[in-house]
């Protein structure tokens, strides 16, 4: 069994394990000897990387290809880079830190274990494939779980925010099809054959007129996830309503592959269709990224800030992606990165505090710092990564983004550059306006004297996404290096 | 003409045997045990349906009126599982409800002559083995769509049904014999070399593709649809909705791709319209449904307009996604339908609110009712997804991109639909839920192989690939 399918059979196998678990006890058991061995595999992916790397110097290395339909030239091909391998990681990070939050799940917990290693199967799979049918199919295996998982086990109007979510979602990756499709049928245009492979299609020129056509379809297929504004509505909601473990799964690594995919499939494959639009993209991102920020402002709902906050962050991402040149597209990556450990750490506080005092609204909070200083003194920690502030990973990737951004000449991109920046000072003011007035002062109310702090399993899910914020902010460049090193072969694509 | 060619209708012989067997058989079995007539009826349609997949040989007889292929063999052994499932999900119910009145061998004889009928249409070589075929095929299920003498909306449906199916045939005819009029013959190896695209022949075409998608329940045909499957027996509305619409549609799909072809100027548009009405309608539609009968009805109905996708190709893409995305659809709407069916025999409960909180009481059937409903939404890694992604990518190699958009737009419409029986099931809570009952053996098979069918008919590839192969005998 090659090291890539691992990824997606051992999470199937955990299921499988599962299905036969009986109660909470044995389910979050096997759902973490699961997890961790997924971790395992995922760190030692990065190290077999990189001494493969000394010697490979293709595109993709690890690379698989299984011929599936043969008619339609759909092969179940697998291959990583730098991105996709640290793509991987983030995954197996925030999934075992999610089992860890989910220790308590009390109603049907065998259902909602196994659901959450569905949505897993399909991040993985997404992140391994190189054909674009394969990526698909793990595409919408990822996003459909999310129905049953808010519907099920969430908060407030559940129903409705799953509804929501999972119809623009499935709808954005219907437009995707159409994308996709046309990509396919533009593959022969230099004689070869029609095929699926990204490598093989991005050696072909596509025609302008199809790529005209079929960029923006592939864009917002991909973009919605990534909460590109106006389609972004699915996301507040969403988020707020969901358990915590799924919505640290769905912020922090879901919506990452809808930046995944603007890179991979949309830029990579049609680099005319995406030199064409990207004005008009780049004014839907920036407004994205301070539309986030406004909107988190105004929230005293901690979910809906922090959701607000994800929108405004992966705008960045978005904004980034379509500048189109190296560093902005290395701060675009670490961006997904870091917002990935940073929202899912939030979330994960959100909901121990949640958990705590019934109470999600920061006016009814105060003072929390005296009572649980440990998770008080990492969300300040998380909120200070989050705005930028040296030392964590935040400021790595936002430095890299508007560097980059700044670096295309042209009014229009600079304007748009300094529209977004502007952004960073709002951020500030959210983050610090919540640290203000939840974890500070005096204390509000008096049953919150007897809270207990984190808990064991808490601790350990709070320090797995903790280590690799610092690690990013403190030392980026072995992070930074591997990105680059893979980015190289798709910007000679675009230019 | 000599007895090995007789061979060649080995699939309708077969089956005329076991009709006539029930038919006198009964008189055999004693009234205490009367119950063996329907393990009779399963077993001898289960050796049918296996000795069919014994291959065929190309060839025709009557003077070319009946013609049989490899890929029409393979259609008629879909069909034979799909009516096998049938048998096996309604054998329940036929035990309690119908054996009872002495009336099972008349259900079984009504199934299978209108089977027959759809062999013989779909094996046709001229017109009147096509209208034979379809009156045969058309005239058992009227009755058996009022088989609930009892109840008054079960003869509802079958009044509406006949009279339509009437109308809808004598249209048909009109269309034939206007064909007749221009090519001077109903054969169809005949009529392909001589016809041409003159005002009457078209007006034939049309009156004659009215009166088949009246059968595909494609729209503005489609009116008889939710009232017959809302009073028919929950078997019946199966059987029309899977085995008699797939199987008009693939002849229509030979019949256009063969002696319609030199007219596909002509009816690229009709079947682009009726694509967008078909689904459209047939999704706005289901959105309001609250009885599962009629919900799985207007489901049907979305479900032809998708199969258009394929139709509007006519190459051998067209022909292989059509057969393959039927083939599945059998299995994901028998799987729905067999799901209801065991709730309402159980507990004659057909209305979605009565099934909140299904999953904490049964959870085996609303995980077989989930994966139905994913497969027909299409949502991957079931086979509905294969199924659909595989139509698009037909129309899409003919340019069709806004068609396909427009179909995408529909999926997700439909999504929706479906995602409210799951929000039924998983989400909501119930009071008063369905108590867990456990299924009888021949339910539970008839499920199982649904089940199975829909998990590994996409992910399986060998068998698209064999269909293509198959398909190529019409290009």
């Amino acid at each position: 069994m090659d090291i890539l399918s691992l990824f997606v059979v051992v999470p199937v196998l955990t299921i499988l394990v599962l299905v036969f678990t009986k109660g909470l006890k044995q389910a979050r058991i096997v759902s973490m000897v699961g997890s961790t061995i997924q971790l395992g595999m995922a760190i030692n992916l990065v190290f077999a990387y990189f001494k493969e790397r000394a010697i490979n110097k293709e595109i993709m290395v690890f690379t698989k290809d299984y011929v599936w339909f043969e008619h339609f030239n759909i092969h179940y091909a697998l291959g990583v880079d730098g991105i996709s391998v640290a793509l991987l990681l983030l995954t197996a990070i925030v999934v075992l830190a999610g089992v860890f939050i989910s220790w308590k799940t009390a109603d049907l917990p065998k259902e909602f274990f196994i659901s959450l290693l569905v949505l897993a199967t399909g991040v993985y799979g997404f992140f391994i494939s190189i054909d674009l049918f394969t990526m698909f199919v793990f595409y919408e295996i990822a996003v459909i779980p999310m129905y049953l998982l808010i519907g099920i086990w969430g908060s407030g109007p559940k129903e409705y925010s799953a509804m929501k979510l999972t119809l623009m979602l499935m709808g954005a990756s219907a437009v995707l099809l159409v994308g996709i499709l046309g990509i396919y049928f533009n593959s022969n245009a230099d004689g070869g054959a029609l095929t699926f492979n990204i490598l093989e299609i991005a050696q072909v020129n596509i025609p302008f007129e199809a790529q005209k056509l079929f960029f923006p379809l592939t864009f917002i297929g991909f973009a919605v996830l990534g909460a590109l504004f106006p389609f972004h509505t699915w996301s507040p909601d969403g988020h707020a309503s969901a358990p915590t473990a799924v919505s640290m799964l769905h912020a922090g690594v879901l919506m990452k592959l809808g930046g995944y995919g603007v890179f991979r499939v949309a830029m990579f494959l049609l680099p005319a269709g995406a030199l064409h639009w990207d004005w008009f993209f780049i004014i839907l991102a920036a407004t994205g990224v301070i539309y986030g920020a406004f909107g988190a402002l105004k929230q005293t709902d901690l979910k809906y800030i922090n959701a607000y906050s994800s929108v405004s962050h992966l705008g960045m991402v978005l904004f980034a992606l379509l500048m189109l040149n190296k560093t902005a597209w290395n701060g675009a990556l670490m961006q997904s990165l870091s917002h990935g450990f940073m929202t899912a750490l939030f979330f994960a506080l959100i909901g121990m505090i949640y958990g705590r005092t019934h109470t999600r609204d920061i006016t009814k909070l105060g003072g929390l710092l005296k009572v649980i200083p440990f998770i008080s003194v990492i969300y300040v920690i998380a909120g200070l990564a989050s705005l930028g502030l040296p030392g964590f990973s935040g400021f790595v990737a936002e430095m890299n983004i508007f560097v980059g951004a700044f670096q295309n000449e042209g009014m229009f991109y600079r304007v748009a550059t300094i529209v977004s920046v502007s952004a960073i000072v709002v951020t500030a003011v959210y983050i610090l306006r919540v640290v203000g007035i939840m974890l500070m002062g005096q204390v509000k109310n008096k049953e919150y004297l007897e809270l207990q702090d984190a808990t064991w399993y808490e601790t350990t899910g709070i320090l797995l996404l903790l280590i690799p914020i610092v690690g990013m902010g403190v030392a980026p460049l072995w992070l930074s290096d591997m990105l680059l090193e893979s980015i190289q072969p798709f910007i000679k694509g675009v230019l | 003409m000599n007895f090995s060619n007789f061979l060649l209708m080995r699939h309708e012989i077969l089956l005329l045997a076991i009709t006539l067997l029930l038919l006198v058989g009964e008189i055999f079995i004693r009234k205490s045990k009367k119950s063996s007539l329907v393990h009779l009826a399963i077993f001898l349609f289960g050796i049918h349906t296996a000795v069919g997949f014994f291959q065929i040989e190309e060839s025709s007889i009557f003077g070319g009126s009946f013609q049989t292929n490899n890929l029409i063999h393979f259609f008629k052994n879909v069909l034979n599982i799909g009516v096998l499932i049938l048998l096996l999900q309604s054998a329940d119910w036929i035990q309690e409800k119908i054996v009872n009145q002495d009336r099972g061998t008349e259900f079984f004889i009504l199934l299978f002559t209108s089977l027959l009928g759809m062999y013989f249409m779909i094996s046709s070589g001229d017109f009147l083995m096509f209208y034979i075929g379809l009156e045969l095929s058309t005239l058992p299920i009227a009755a058996l769509a009022a088989f609930e003498t009892t109840k008054r909306i079960s003869s509802e449906s079958g009044i509406k049904l006949i009279l339509s199916a009437a109308l809808a045939s004598g249209v048909s005819l009109f269309g034939i014999s206007l064909l007749y009029a221009t090519s001077g013959s109903i054969f169809f190896n005949d009529i392909i070399e001589v016809i041409a695209s003159t005002n009457l022949t078209i007006l034939g075409f049309i009156l004659f593709f009215a009166g088949l998608s009246f059968k595909i329940s494609l729209v503005p045909f489609h009116f008889w649809t939710a009232d017959v499957y809302e009073g028919a027996p929950i078997s019946v509305a199966s059987y029309l909705s899977v085995i008699s619409k797939g199987a008009a549609v693939f002849i229509l799909m030979i019949l256009m791709f063969t002696i319609f072809k030199p007219l596909i100027h002509v009816w690229e548009n009709v079947v682009y319209v009726i694509a967008l009405a078909t689904m459209f309608i047939g999704n706005l539609f289901a959105l309001r449904q609250q009885n599962m009968k009629r919900f799985l009805a207007f489901s049907s109905i979305a479900q032809a307009g998708f199969i258009l996708l394929g139709l509007i190709t006519g190459t051998q893409l067209g022909t292989a996604t059509i057969v393959y995305f039927v083939m599945i659809y059998i299995f994901s709407n028998l799987a729905a339908f067999g799901v209801v069916q065991a709730i309402s025999l159980k507990t004659g409960k057909e209305n979605m609110d009565d099934y909140n909180g299904l999953y904490r009481t049964n959870p085996g059937l609303s995980l077989i009712m989930m994966l139905a409903l994913f497969s027909l939404a299409g949502i991957p890694p079931v086979a509905g997804f294969f199924g659909k992604f595989f139509l698009f990518t037909a129309a899409a190699s003919k340019g069709y991109y806004l068609l396909v958009f427009l179909a995408v737009v529909n999926v997700t419409i439909s999504l929706y639909y479906y995602l409210l029986v799951i929000r039924a099931m998983f989400i909501r809570k119930n009071d008063d839920p369905i108590p867990f009952f456990k299924n009888k053996l021949y339910m539970r098979m008839g499920l199982i192989i649904t089940v199975v069918g829909i998990l590994v008919l996409g992910l399986y590839s060998p068998l698209y690939d064999y269909i293509y192969e198959l398909s190529g005998i019409y290009n």
